[in-house]
Order: structure tokens, then sequence, then C-alpha cells
């Protein structure tokens, strides 16, 4: 069942790219000449949710498995063979086995979600996605009674991911969530962004997407979804366990250990781009608080 | 005359103000990449990240002065108080856009100082580099005379080291990179210990 959660934001919303970019390039000069150092207040506190242009988006990511450098994915990633594409649901699930990506998309309602994103490192983004429900997949495949996480894991394929053939991480990179957390509406699995089909440097052809969470939590490339009745370990917690939670909420009152995440850089602002407070689950709190009700969060970092 | 000569010769032939002025056109070169796009979508990180690695390169070139000559014979000798002067202005670029355009807020700033190691770390060797640049002219070497004036710039091993120190510490995972220049500045600074032995057996 799609739909369970509305936008309150539409495709309609979405600035056209040929003005969006010819307003980019009038705000450009005008900082150049040192006129637009002033931004809206409505931008200043987060309400300001205009997307990212199709360029941010692909331009700037973070894809250990291509490089750590921001524009490595967008240089690397071409070379990835995305089609055929299998994921395999296994663990505490009816039916376990192999779907293929057809499959799943002539079974899954696509939708749109316009979404923040919040990286851990302190910037965000504004982008239009297109997905599907995480919880219709797995209800497709049948949750168990005993299962209470599920754990997701990237493809594993060094000739055509580099940053696979160093040990920048263990690979492949794996990631998990509470199972209500994996049901809840506002998580999605994405197969495109701005109407094209999903590209390599984004996670084509299948990622998770859960945007009140850290975007280190939203696993890219996805080739296997086990239901599991422990909590599953996850990449990044392995690699800094000191700095990289489980849960990985969105949270302004609890530091990163090397940085704050009180403030966040929207991308595409330009040099002289105002910092944003960063909100609460990301400015999901209304629909996700319930979820950590009782926990403390500092300690659940 | 050797090659050897013939290359101190020319290097001899490039004056200072060119080493200056071309060292200090390279900031202003990113910058005007940082406002015109060429630095990506997100400027201001890619801002910070190239000052800071010109600011080591930088360090990096002025520490291998001494055991270039004493290996090579090629000495540039003559520029080392512009390299030296070039990789303060670097950090001094870097600390400005780290300020001003990363952190934006006076009260973070010092937060982070005092709060984030890898930061503190970088703060000391700006704070190092301090008295170092200060003494960087002839005035100095006269007024403090050679053994002072050698000692206040020996401080540049330290930062050296702090500096490596503080490229590896922002990355989030180990990168080959900054352990790179930590392995190369410390035997840049290895070479130093019999000297800096002598200097301080008393």
């Amino acid at each position: 069942m799609a739909g369970r959660w509305k936008n309150d934001l539409t495709l309609d919303d979405v600035t056209p790219r040929g003005i969006y970019l010819n307003r980019r390039q009038m705000l450009t000069s005008l900082t150049a000449a040192g006129l637009g150092l002033s931004v809206s207040p409505a931008a200043a506190q987060g309400a300001d949710l205009e997307p990212n242009t199709f360029e941010d988006i692909t331009s700037y990511n973070n894809f250990y498995e291509f490089g750590t450098g921001k524009s490595d994915p967008a240089e690397y990633a071409g070379q990835l063979t995305t089609s055929p594409w299998t994921v395999e649901i296994d663990g505490l699930v009816d039916r376990p086995g192999p779907v293929s990506m057809d499959d799943i998309l002539s079974r899954m309602e696509i939708e749109e979600r316009i979404y923040r994103l919040r990286c851990v490192e302190a910037w965000s983004m504004v982008i239009p996605w297109q997905g599907f429900e995480l919880a219709d997949l797995l209800e497709m495949a049948g949750v168990q009674d005993g299962a209470q996480f599920v754990a997701f894991q990237t493809l594993l394929r060094p000739e055509e991911m580099p940053g696979q053939k160093r040990p920048i991480l263990d690979w492949p990179y794996i990631e998990g969530l509470r199972l209500d957390e994996a049901m809840h509406p506002l998580t999605i699995m994405a197969t495109g962004l701005y109407g094209k089909p999903l590209p390599n440097q984004n996670g084509a052809p299948l990622r998770l997407v859960v945007p009140w969470k850290y975007g280190f939590k939203s696993i890219k490339s996805i080739v296997r979804i086990t239901l599991t009745d422990r909590q599953p370990e996850t990449t990044w917690n392995l690699a800094g366990p000191d700095e990289y939670g489980f849960y990985a909420n969105v949270n302004p009152n609890v530091d990163h250990p090397r940085w704050s995440q009180a403030t966040e850089r929207r991308v595409g602002g330009g040099l002289f781009s105002r910092r944003i407070d960063t909100m609460m689950f990301n400015g999901y709190e209304d629909e996700v608080a319930s979820l950590y009700r009782g926990m403390d969060l500092a300690e659940n970092y | 005359m050797t090659r050897t000569q013939r290359v101190n010769a020319a290097l001899r032939q490039v004056p200072s103000w060119a080493v200056y002025g071309l060292g200090a056109l390279i900031p202003v070169y990113y910058l005007y990449l940082g406002l015109t796009g060429g630095l990506g979508v997100e400027p201001v990180n890619a801002l910070e990240r190239a000052l800071g690695d010109l600011a080591i390169k930088a360090l990096v070139v002025v520490l291998a002065v001494t055991p270039v000559r004493r290996w090579t014979g090629i000495s540039l000798v003559m520029h080392r108080r512009a390299l030296g002067l070039l990789a303060f202005f670097y950090v001094v670029c870097h600390l400005l856009v780290w300020a001003l355009l990363d952190v934006q807020d006076f009260g973070r700033v010092w937060a982070d100082i005092v709060k984030r190691p890898y930061i503190s770390i970088g703060m000391i060797a700006f704070v190092l580099l301090l008295p170092v640049a200060a003494t960087s002219n002839n005035l100095s070497i006269r007024k403090l005379g050679p053994v002072r004036w050698r000692r206040v710039h020996m401080l540049t091993y330290a930062i050296g080291v702090l500096g490596a120190a503080h490229y590896i510490m922002v990355q989030k995972t180990w990168e080959a990179e900054p352990l790179i220049y930590l392995a190369v500045i410390l035997g840049l600074v290895a070479t130093r210990l019999p000297a800096l032995r002598r200097e301080f057996a008393s």
C-alpha cells in the first residue's frame, strides 16, 4: 500500500531546471559583486525547501565504493553495471529468494518524495526522489513474527567499484534499521530522482532513503535485504563506534566528536552561503519522534 | 660550470618578488575558481581543503631545502624566507576560510578550538608559526642574534609534524595521502636530529 505519507511538496515545487540555473547565475554574480550576501530569513530557518539542482545532487556524493573524494562517484560510477540486477531477500521472511529489479519495479507503486538529506558531515540537500515504500517490499516478502531488524548490503564488485580495492572501509557496505523504522511510511527505496532513473553515483538501481537519519544510513546499490531478530552490524559503526552510532538520527543537540551538528550548509549556495540550523530528526520530528519515545538520544546516537 | 652550479645560478636569477608574487597568486586563483563554479557545487569545503593542502606542501618544500642542498648540492636557501612566508600566508588563508566562510560564528570557532582535538592541534601549529613568521626578516636576525633566531625557526619542525597530524585527524577514514605527508615530514625532521642534538647539548 503506497501513499501512507503525503508530501506537502509536489513536482510543481521543483523549479524547472532552466529557470533554476538562471536564478543561480544571477545569485552568483550578485554575490561576486558583494551584494548577495544576505539570504532570506526563510532560508536561514531551513523552511525553504527548494530542491537542489540535478547537478548538485549528482556531482557531490559520498559513495566510498568509488573513492573518498566528493567528485569520485560522478567520475567513476559510470562503469557500474546496474542491469541485470537482483536483490536477495532472506532471513525471517515467508518468501525468501532473489527478486529481479524488473520484478520489483513492476510490483511496486512508484511515487515522488521530496526529502531533505542531511549528511553526517554537516552539509545537506533537498532531493526529489522517486521510489516506493520499503514497507511494501517487505510485505511482499512476508515479514515473520520474530523479525525485529532489517539488514542491508551493498554490491561487492571491486572490478567496477575501484574504492573497494582499498581497505578504506570493511567491504561490502552494510547498514541496518529497526523493523519499525524500516516499516515507517517515510522510509523509501529510491529508484530515481528528478524523474530520471537513479544515476549510478546516487546508488543505482536501488537505494534506501531514510530522511530523518544521517545520509550514511541510506545505503546505496542494495543487493541483499535480511530480516533478522538481532541488531545488525553497520559499516560506519564498525569503522568508528564513537563517531557513528546504529541510530544516527539527525540531532542538532548531539555533536559528532569532531564537529558540531547544530548547523549545516545547504549545498549549492556558493562560497558565501550562510549556515542554516539543523532540525531535530531533520525536520521530520512530528512523523518519527514517537519511534524513540523514552530513549536517550545522546546515548543512542 | 657543473650542472648543479648552473641550476643554482639560474635559481639565484629568480627575483624574490617573483616567488612572493606567484606564490600569493595561487590562493587568489582558488578564490576565483570558488566564485565561478570551478570548485564544484560546495566550494567552501573545497577551498578550505585546497588551501590546507597548499600550506602543507609549502611546509614540506621549506623543510626540504636543507636536506636537498646537502644531498644534491641544489640550493633554494635564497628563497627559503619567501617560501616560508608563503606557507604562513597559506595557513592564514586556510584559517580565514574555515572561520569566516565555513564556521561563520566566533563563538563556535572558539568552541571548536577548545573542544575538537584536530582543530586544537591546527591552532597550536598556527600559534607556533606566528613567531617564526614575525622574525622572518633581517632586522630580527640582527636583534635576536643567530643562535636565538635559529632556535625560534627550529619551531618549523614541530609545526610540520603538527600540520600533518591535523591533516590525518580531519579525515573520516585512514587515507593514504595524509599519512604520506606525515612520513615525509618526519623523515625531513629526522635529518635534523644530529643538528638538534648539537644545538641543545650543553
